[in-house]
């Protein structure tokens, strides 16, 4: 196309060959990076007791606040150095990956299940069922995600499990939203008006006819999700409300490392910050990929 | 006795808080008999598919049945439960869609589709039902039906996910077929397909039909009696012969006369003036007088009653009284 049309009148057509460019780009631009660094990741974790050279819980006193190898005093025995207690805390990074994506997983699982039955309900029904849900959905997301979550931990008391079902329970509000939003347009279509016609229960309609067609924005939504949800385990954690102590995860890492920050033992919270954020990085930059690759309204172009 | 027949029908709707009142169907009464096809014509707006969902009982939530009895083989169905009615739909009444090539779910498979319904009304078993499915994509000419019952809608070109439609629609075996234009979103060579794909399906299973259209030529070719709606009423009805030849009504007249015939050579053709009434404030009396060539004092006045023209030929309007 280029510069093969007429002078006049070309800059708009300019401009569009320049947008489909940029999102077929967008669209099509495998993310590699965030893909590989989830795959270690999930790898890591699900590998951790072969992968990590020591018990993550238990340390020698006599090896307390070792530097990583490559410093003056590191040792062989501890790549990334050991933290107040002595325990190795590669070891840690390894089994706390696992905590942190058992966590996020199960948590956006939850929190996806309920939105989107809440979602496809509130939606198909109508009524004063959407009224209901909607109106708390409204009172739910009118709360700070963070304040609310502590506030749940507080009345349930750390447990991992318990803080899977407190981020489900802050969380499924998100899904409800846009799963609502898009059985509202589905139930206009003429498929479910057949299937209305041909005598389905309302049901039958929503699982067979609803269900699958917003299964693909649920996924979505879940990958964009999964960041946030780690994010909020993390600070849950480093607020001494999450994941109970000796168990290695990354948020409580942090806060077990900040007291030794100003006394340059860096590697206590540069690395588990260092997880954090590229966990979530990658969670986040898949999550648009797809969101893009997914989203009717973008693929258009 | 006739299959289905219409008593005074009347459909409302009705705003928020009652305010105001539009009369989608008003006091319609009509008949179709065993293997007869019925056709509905009308404008936009003039209440033929309200009367088509008022059948099914599956108006929106504003819209209500204020009086009348729809009696189908032998039963009211005004009286019929909810649940009762779900056994109606699609397993004695079928209907097919304004547009059939979004009436597919894009994630299930043809075979899916159509065993639904057998599936849903007589709990038949997966096997079964697509062992039927393939036969009634055979039935509406489909080649091949053993590879295209597994493939997916976005596979087929719109003149067979239209026959698909169909297939769906004949499943159960239904008495009665509701036909909303069901051939508005084709082309003509495929429309003239369809519509004899619908006869044929017709004549072999002893079907009655309901074809809603505004298109005067397919209600010719497909219809044994016609109705014809103005403004919630049925302002005409009778056999398509007699109609055709001997209109009673002005309105169905200056529907006629609309048609583009090649025999005319260069006379123009006749439109109707003016627009189509509001439906909330319909003017007194008949509501088609601001239109008619051939209003009278009293049409401003009175809505005729409905007359009997000739032996099954009715008609509101004061001439014809």
């Amino acid at each position: 196309m280029n510069g093969s049309g007429p002078a006049a009148g070309s800059s708009r057509a300019a401009a569009l060959t320049l947008a489909w460019r940029f999102a077929s780009f967008r669209s099509e631009g495998f993310p590699v990076l965030p893909v590989l660094i989830l795959s270690v990741l999930v790898l890591v974790a699900v590998f951790a007791n072969v992968l990590a050279p020591h018990d993550p819980e238990v340390g020698a006193l006599g090896d307390r606040f070792r530097p990583p190898a490559w410093q003056e005093g590191g040792t062989r025995d501890h790549l990334l150095g050991t933290d107040h207690l002595g325990r190795d805390v590669l070891s840690r990074l390894v089994f706390g990956a696992r905590v942190s994506l058992v966590v996020g997983f199960m948590a956006v699982i939850f929190a996806g299940i309920l939105g989107t039955a809440l979602g496809i309900l509130s939606g198909y029904l109508g009524g004063w069922v959407d009224q209901v849900i909607m109106r708390v959905t409204d009172a739910w997301l009118a709360l700070p995600a963070l304040t609310f979550a502590i506030f749940l931990a507080a009345i349930v008391g750390p447990s991992a499990m318990n803080i899977v079902i407190i981020l489900a329970a802050v969380y499924w509000t998100r899904y409800a939203r846009v799963i609502r939003g898009e059985v509202l347009s589905l139930k206009e279509r003429d498929f479910v008006r057949l299937a209305i016609v041909a005598g389905c229960s309302k049901r039958t309609i929503m699982r067979r006819h609803i269900l699958p067609n917003v299964v693909n924005s649920g996924i979505v939504l879940a990958t964009l999700m999964l960041g946030v949800v780690i994010v909020t385990e993390a600070s849950l954690s480093f607020l001494g409300v999450g994941v109970p102590p000796p168990k290695p995860a990354w948020g409580l890492m942090l806060a077990d490392g900040k007291k030794g920050l100003m006394a340059g033992y860096w590697w206590l919270t540069v690395l588990p910050g260092t997880c954090i954020m590229l966990l979530v990085l990658s969670a986040n930059l898949l999550g648009d990929w797809l969101r893009v690759k997914f989203d009717p309204q973008l693929r258009q172009l | 006795m006739k299959l289905l027949e219409l008593r005074h029908l009347s459909t409302h709707y009705v705003s928020a808080r009652g305010a105001r009142v539009t009369r989608a169907v008003d006091d319609v009464s009509l008949t179709v008999g065993e293997g007869e096809t019925l056709g509905i014509v009308g404008e936009s707006g003039s209440g033929k598919t309200t009367l088509a969902l008022s059948l099914l009982r599956l108006l929106p939530p504003a819209a209500r049945i204020v009086s009348g009895e729809i009696w189908f083989e032998g039963e009211d169905l005004l009286t019929k439960s909810h649940r009762e009615m779900r056994r109606v739909r699609g397993k004695r009444i079928a209907m097919i869609l304004q547009d059939p090539l979004a009436s597919l779910n894009p994630l299930f498979t043809v075979g899916d589709q159509v065993a639904e319904p057998l599936r849903v009304h007589e709990g038949a078993s997966r096997g079964s039902a697509w062992a039927r499915a393939r036969e009634l994509l055979r039935a509406v000419r489909i080649a091949a039906p053993e590879t295209r019952v597994r493939e997916y809608p976005h596979q087929l070109s719109g003149g067979m996910r239209q026959r698909i439609v169909g297939a769906i629609a004949i499943s159960c075996g239904p008495r009665l077929l509701i036909a909303d234009e069901p051939t508005t979103s084709l082309d003509l060579t495929i429309q003239a397909q369809y519509l004899q794909l619908l006869r044929d399906l017709q004549r072999d299973r002893g079907l009655s039909m309901i074809f809603i259209t505004h298109n005067l030529g397919i209600v010719a070719r497909m219809c044994d009696h016609v109705a014809v709606m103005y403004a919630g009423r049925l302002v005409e009805a009778g056999p398509v012969a007699r109609i055709f030849s001997s209109a009673a009504h002005p309105y169905t007249q200056a529907l006629l006369e609309s048609i583009p015939r090649m025999a005319d050579g260069r006379k123009r053709l006749t439109a109707i003036d003016g627009q189509p009434p509001d439906p909330v404030a319909l003017p007194p009396g008949c509501a088609f007088h601001p239109r008619c060539p051939k209003v009278l004092d009293r049409c401003r006045k009175e809505a005729p009653p409905e007359v009997r023209v000739a032996a099954s030929h009715t008609s509101r309007c004061w001439l014809a009284s």
